[in-house]
Formats: structure tokens, C-alpha cells, sequence
């Protein structure tokens, strides 16, 4: 019996401890959660605090007073992270206060045998450097296609030498997919846990956690390595309180990589300044350098996308490309666009024998529900043109495609989604160039500067 | 102001229409721009947007004169995908918020089409089971109904979901009227909720109003689904 209990209590504490969570997320039921709470082996905190003029949640950080709203004035609730579950000012956030589980050390986690070119191996080395020297920061610059995945093994390893705990956080369901197997297969040993909306498991409990960004917002003080993906990217830069819940998900004595392919202004000044230290992989794995895009004036575009008709220079270009046995990956600046132009372009495909059946032709967006399955499809060639708004501008890769932009001056394609999507050409051994080609109206300070951006990395690999 | 759904600040037009009674905008241009009014040619009597004057389904109800409890319904959106989302966090998320962004089309949607019977109608609002209305903290079908320029009141029942799901499957299939009366009416009733689906919902409730002495029903949905 007290064995039980003793047991018991140590699973509880795994899924308990380092996180930060409602009443409702707590698998426990009255009896058992008061007994707990009774031990102050549980404590609770308040949710919503009062500060000058506003309030501030204490999940998310937010404290725009239009972001909190009531029924009454009991039940005062934070709007910013309602996607996680309601937070109310009634109702407390609650933390483990009991013993804090240790964590294994693991003497050569990693089993993955393949081998890291120069550059990755140089940048490794630095991450493993930061980890066993305790920095609290470091900044991985590697370009699209550099390969930082297996970048981070050999930290990865290292930190589990140390018992540490780690955490992978990307901003994009899509990626924490695709990274799971992965990093399962090169640590095949170590326990590890994928969260994101929807995912099976709610409360992680491994030593490795891969999860969204968003997720972070459920953890406190539990990671000793926090690697975050794509700091570029939407919503983390544009989110307060994702930097917010970065922040507090780790341990005080803890280690931060970010990585990016396109740092922002900001993280460029830092680097300037020497404020932050970082290392830059200019070469992509397979060692040529990024292809660089065709910028490509379309007189008629505007009425091309109000009509759904595809510009002739599109037709021209497919055409005339130089290996037309690539897939093509076509963005399209928003979702209704993107489904109206997926039934003309069909048509107007199979008329000029772009495609020879209407199922080579898809198109993905974020709230399409099949998205995995025809990103699978292309994956598999089954599907030989997918059309896709910026969701798959990063983390996602294909082997051979060449990529158009359509409306590439449009405001959602930014000088750092333009890079990104640029670079998803190119992106095998096989077949390490692309084509690439921004179709607009008018140039835009993104496009000059995407391209700008891109030479000059290929400069700085030695190109 | 700023965008209840993307958060972008707003920036409200002041002309000389609106100097005096400003439209408080909810949403920005953008977010705005994604709610599809139903304009058209609609079905007359559950507002489907179709160039037949009756559409099929109300064909089908209208040979089953018994259980075709309702006048003729009326909805202001369409469902497509950006309002499956911000449905979903109005009323599955609880963000009551949400509500507010329906306000001003809900008051403008109604009036044309039941300004006649205005003086007299009641708006009852759809009721949600007990045990739902706690979980989610409010009734989203109320909150539409409170915008509404009329006498609106609380007069239906809903059965709780799981007392109905006890129900032997046979009687599940006849869809039992899972409503029940508190007070009877004997003015017109226009039934409010979020979304007309089939239609079965309303008329379930059409029903035990008729049978307590109310002389016609109508709906007024915010979205056709
Ligand atoms: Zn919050
Ligand atoms: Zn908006
Ligand atoms: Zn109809």
C-alpha cells in the first residue's frame, strides 16, 4: 500500500511538476487532487492579477486590457490563450510543489550514424560548447537546407550526458511532425514526448519534449535546454507572450538555442552589437549554393487574381524550365485564392499537358483538414503540383520542386517568408538546384532585399 | 479599438452618415471581409442561398405538414470556414466576446424581414441543455436574441443530452423533441439561434410552442449551415 502511494506519487509528479495548468487539465479527480492540494504538494496561483488600468494573465503574460473580457465580473477570462482552455480570474493556475523528479543521464544517447559536413559540424561543436560552458544563449543563422537537425544532435547528446531535461519548440505543427520520428530514430533510447493542438498526449512527461510554440505556455521552469526553431517566424516574433512563455519554460540555469534561416532585424543589431552570440552555417548540407529567384513583371496580374486566371508568364515559365520533371510548389498569398485558383489552374493544366489527370493538382491551406495526407501525396509524387498559401513556406521539404510566387509583392510574403520559400528548392543530394520565380506587379523592398539577402549568404558560404 | 479576432487596431470611419450613431466596427477591413453575407436568390423558407424559390429539403418539410412547425427562416451568414472558426471559439472556447462582432448585422438583418409583426412578436431563444449551459457559461442563442429590438423570453427547455441518449435507439431515429414548455405563448414566436442546420432543431421547438396555443413560428438564424 505505502509502496503504492509511493509510486503513485512519483507519476504524479512527473506529470505535474515544471508545468503551470488549469483544474481541468489535471488528471486527477476531487478526492485525490484535494488531498494533494491539502499536502501542499500542489499549490495553487492566482490566474488573472490586477495591475494599473488593466490586468495581467498569468499563463499567457497578456495584459492588453482588450484582451480580457467577462460575462460578469467574477469571471473576468484571458482571450489571448483562450485556445489552450479558458482562463479565469476565479478559478487559480496550479503548480507542483512537491519533489521534483531527477531526470537520466544517458552516457551516448545519440544512435544516429550519419556524418555532419564541416559546417555543420563547426556549428555543433559550438552548441555543444554553449551547453557544457552553461551560456545562457546561443544563435544558430544556418541557411534553408543547411541540415541544423542533425546540427543539434550531437548538444542534444551532450546535454542528456548531463541529465538534462530538453525541449524543441517550433512554430508549426507541421514541423514538431516532422521532427518526431526523427529525433525518435537518431535517440532511440531516450524517452520523448510530441505536444501540439490536438496531439494524443496533453501533459508531456519525457526527458524530450518536441512541441509548438503555443505549447510552451503550459510549462514552468522545466527545461535545462530549450531549443527554439524558426525564431523568425509567425507568431513568435510578432507574439509577446510566446517570448513570454519561452522564458519562463525553462529552468533558471538553463541553455536557449535559437535557430533561424532569416533572422530579423532585431537578432541582426544583437549580432552587430555582440550582444548575442551566434554562429552562421552559410553552405546548405549538399554543398551548392542557394538558387537564386527570377523576379517576373506580370502586367495582368491584378486581374488575373480577381478572375482566378493564370498569367500567361506562368504557362511560359513551366514551360521553359530546365529540368521539367520537378514538382511544382506554387504560393499564393491567401486561402481564398489559393482554392480558386486550384479548380482553373486544374483545367488549364490538363488543356496544356502540364498535368494528364485533375488529381495531380492540390492545394493546402491552414485549415484544410487533409493537409497531411496531400502533403504526403506530393511527398510520394502522387501529386505533381501543390498549390499552398505561406503555411508551407518553412520547415517543410521536398526533394525536387521549383517554386512560383504568385502576387509575390502581396503583404503576407515578407522579406523572411520569401527567403524561406526560395529555399525550398534545391533541397537534395540528387537534385540540389531549383528554379524559383516571384511573379508580380510591381517590385517590393521584401523582393529586392529576399534576393539581396540570398546572394549575400552565398557569399558568405564562398560562392 | 482593435480586431476581436486578429487583434490589428481598427480604424473607425467617421462621415457624416455615422457622425451622430457611429457603427462600432468589431472586426478590421480584412477580418471583416471573410463573413459572407447570404445575398442572392435564397430559398423563401429556410434561406438557403439557391435560385430555386423552395429548395429541396423545404420541399421534403413541406410534405410532412405535421412536423413543418415553422413559417419560413431567415439567416444573415453563410457557413464557410472562417466562421467555423470564430463559431467555434464563441461557443466552444467561451469566448463571449465573440458575441459582439454579430451585433450590428444581427439588428440590421432583422428588421426588413419581421418589421411587420414587430409589435407583437416574442423572441424565444433555442435553450441549451443545463449541464451545457454550465460548462460553456452562457447560451450564445440568448446572447443573439438579446440584440434584437423585441420582448425576447426564456420560455423552452432543453432536455439533458444524456437522459436523451438513454433513449432506446428506435426512438433516437424518430428524433424525440428533446423540448419541453414553461410558460405558454399566444403571440407570434420567432425562434433564435447561432445556425440552421436541418432545420429538425426549430421545428422541435415550433412544435411544443404550437401545441400550447402559439398561432405562428418563424426562425431567425445567424448562419445557414
Ligand atoms: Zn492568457
Ligand atoms: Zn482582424
Ligand atoms: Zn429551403
Amino acid at each position: 500500500m505505502q509502496q503504492m502511494k509511493a509510486l503513485h506519487l512519483d507519476t504524479i509528479a512527473l506529470l505535474l511538476s515544471g508545468k503551470l495548468l488549469l483544474r481541468k487539465e489535471i488528471p486527477l479527480d476531487d478526492r485525490q487532487f484535494h488531498t494533494l492540494l491539502n499536502h501542499r504538494l500542489i499549490t495553487p496561483v492566482p490566474s488573472i492579477v490586477r495591475e494599473r488600468f488593466t490586468w495581467k494573465c498569468q499563463r499567457c503574460g497578456n495584459r492588453h486590457r482588450f484582451l480580457f473580457s467577462s460575462l460578469d465580473k467574477a469571471s473576468i477570462y484571458c482571450r489571448k490563450c483562450i485556445e489552450m482552455g479558458k482562463v479565469i480570474k476565479s478559478e487559480c493556475l496550479y503548480i507542483w510543489s512537491g519533489a521534483i523528479p531527477t531526470w537520466k543521464k544517458y552516457e551516448a544517447a545519440c544512435s544516429w550514424n550519419g556524418e555532419l559536413t564541416l559546417a555543420q559540424a563547426k556549428a555543433a561543436e559550438r552548441i555543444v560548447q554553449t551547453i557544457q560552458k552553461r551560456e545562457s544563449t546561443l544563435l544558430i543563422w544556418a541557411v534553408c537546407g543547411a541540415g541544423k537537425t542533425e546540427m543539434l544532435f550531437p548538444g542534444m547528446e551532450e546535454a542528456l550526458r548531463y541529465g538534462m531535461r530538453i525541449c524543441i519548440a517550433t512554430p508549426r505543427t507541421d514541423v514538431v511532425l516532422e521532427l518526431k520520428p526523427r529525433i525518435k530514430k537518431a535517440f532511440s533510447t531516450v524517452p520523448i514526448d510530441a505536444l501540439y493542438g490536438g496531439s494524443k498526449v496533453k501533459l508531456a512527461t519525457a526527458q524530450v519534449v518536441i512541441c509548438t510554440t503555443h505549447q510552451l505556455l503550459r510549462f514552468q521552469h522545466a527545461f535545462d535546454l530549450i531549443i527554439i526553431d524558426e525564431i523568425d517566424a509567425f507568431p513568435y516574433h510578432k507574439d509577446p507572450s510566446l517570448a513570454f512563455a519561452a522564458k519562463r519554460a525553462k529552468k533558471l540555469n538553463s541553455t536557449t538555442i535559437y535557430l533561424t534561416a532569416t533572422p530579423r532585424l532585431k537578432f541582426r543589431l544583437q549580432m552587430a552589437t555582440k550582444q548575442l552570440s551566434y554562429t552562421f552555417v552559410p553552405i546548405r548540407f549538399h554543398g551548392y549554393p542557394l538558387p537564386i529567384p527570377k523576379l517576373k513583371l506580370c502586367r495582368s496580374l491584378r486581374k488575373n487574381l480577381q478572375y482566378s486566371t493564370p498569367p500567361p508568364a506562368l504557362l511560359h515559365w513551366i514551360q521553359q524550365r530546365e529540368n521539367k520533371g520537378r514538382q511544382l510548389l506554387i504560393f499564393l498569398p491567401t486561402v481564398e485564392i489559393t482554392r480558386k485558383f486550384e479548380k482553373s489552374l486544374t483545367t488549364f493544366f490538363l488543356k496544356h499537358g502540364i498535368i494528364i489527370m485533375p488529381s495531380a493538382l492540390s492545394c493546402v491551406h491552414a485549415q484544410d483538414e487533409d493537409r497531411n495526407w496531400k502533403i504526403k501525396q506530393f511527398r510520394e509524387k502522387e501529386i505533381q503540383v501543390l498549390l499552398t498559401t505561406t503555411i508551407l513556406e518553412r520547415g517543410v521539404t521536398f526533394p525536387a520542386v521549383d517554386v512560383a510566387v504568385l502576387d509575390a509583392g502581396h503583404e503576407v510574403f515578407d522579406e523572411a517568408a520569401l527567403v524561406q520559400i526560395a529555399g525550398r528548392a534545391g533541397r537534395s543530394f540528387d537534385d540540389p538546384t531549383g528554379e524559383i520565380i516571384f511573379f508580380h506587379d510591381g517590385k517590393t523592398i521584401a523582393m529586392i532585399k529576399a534576393v539581396e539577402m540570398i546572394k549575400e549568404m552565398n557569399k558568405q558560404g564562398g560562392f | 479599438m482593435y480586431c476581436l479576432w486578429c487583434s490589428e487596431p481598427i480604424i473607425q470611419q467617421l462621415t457624416w452618415q455615422n457622425f451622430f450613431f457611429p457603427d462600432i466596427k468589431k472586426l478590421c477591413v480584412y477580418c471583416d471581409s471573410l463573413l459572407e453575407k447570404i445575398d442572392g436568390d435564397r430559398c423563401h423558407k429556410c434561406s438557403r442561398q439557391c435560385d430555386q424559390a423552395i429548395c429541396f429539403d423545404c420541399q421534403r418539410w413541406e410534405k410532412e405538414k405535421e412536423r413543418d412547425t415553422l413559417v419560413f427562416n431567415y439567416s444573415i451568414f453563410q457557413y464557410n470556414i472562417f466562421m467555423q472558426e470564430l463559431i467555434a471559439k464563441w461557443k466552444y472556447r467561451g469566448d463571449v466576446e465573440l458575441g459582439n462582432i454579430f451585433r450590428d448585422a444581427v439588428r440590421k438583418g432583422f428588421t426588413p424581414t419581421f418589421a411587420a409583426m414587430k409589435k407583437h412578436a416574442i423572441a424565444v431563444p433555442i435553450p441549451l441543455s443545463k449541464d451545457r449551459e454550465k460548462e460553456r457559461g452562457f447560451n450564445q442563442a440568448k446572447i443573439l436574441a438579446d440584440f434584437l429590438p423585441i420582448k425576447s423570453e426564456l420560455v423552452l427547455h432543453r432536455m439533458e443530452g444524456e437522459k436523451q441518449s438513454k433513449k432506446s435507439r428506435k426512438e433516437r431515429i424518430q428524433s424525440i423533441n428533446p423540448f419541453t414548455i414553461t410558460k405558454s405563448i399566444n403571440k407570434p414566436v420567432i425562434l433564435v439561434d447561432d445556425i440552421y442546420t436541418t432545420g429538425t432543431t426549430l421545428r422541435h421547438a415550433g412544435k411544443v410552442l404550437k401545441e400550447n396555443g402559439c398561432p405562428e413560428v418563424f426562425g431567425f438564424t445567424l448562419i445557414r449551415g
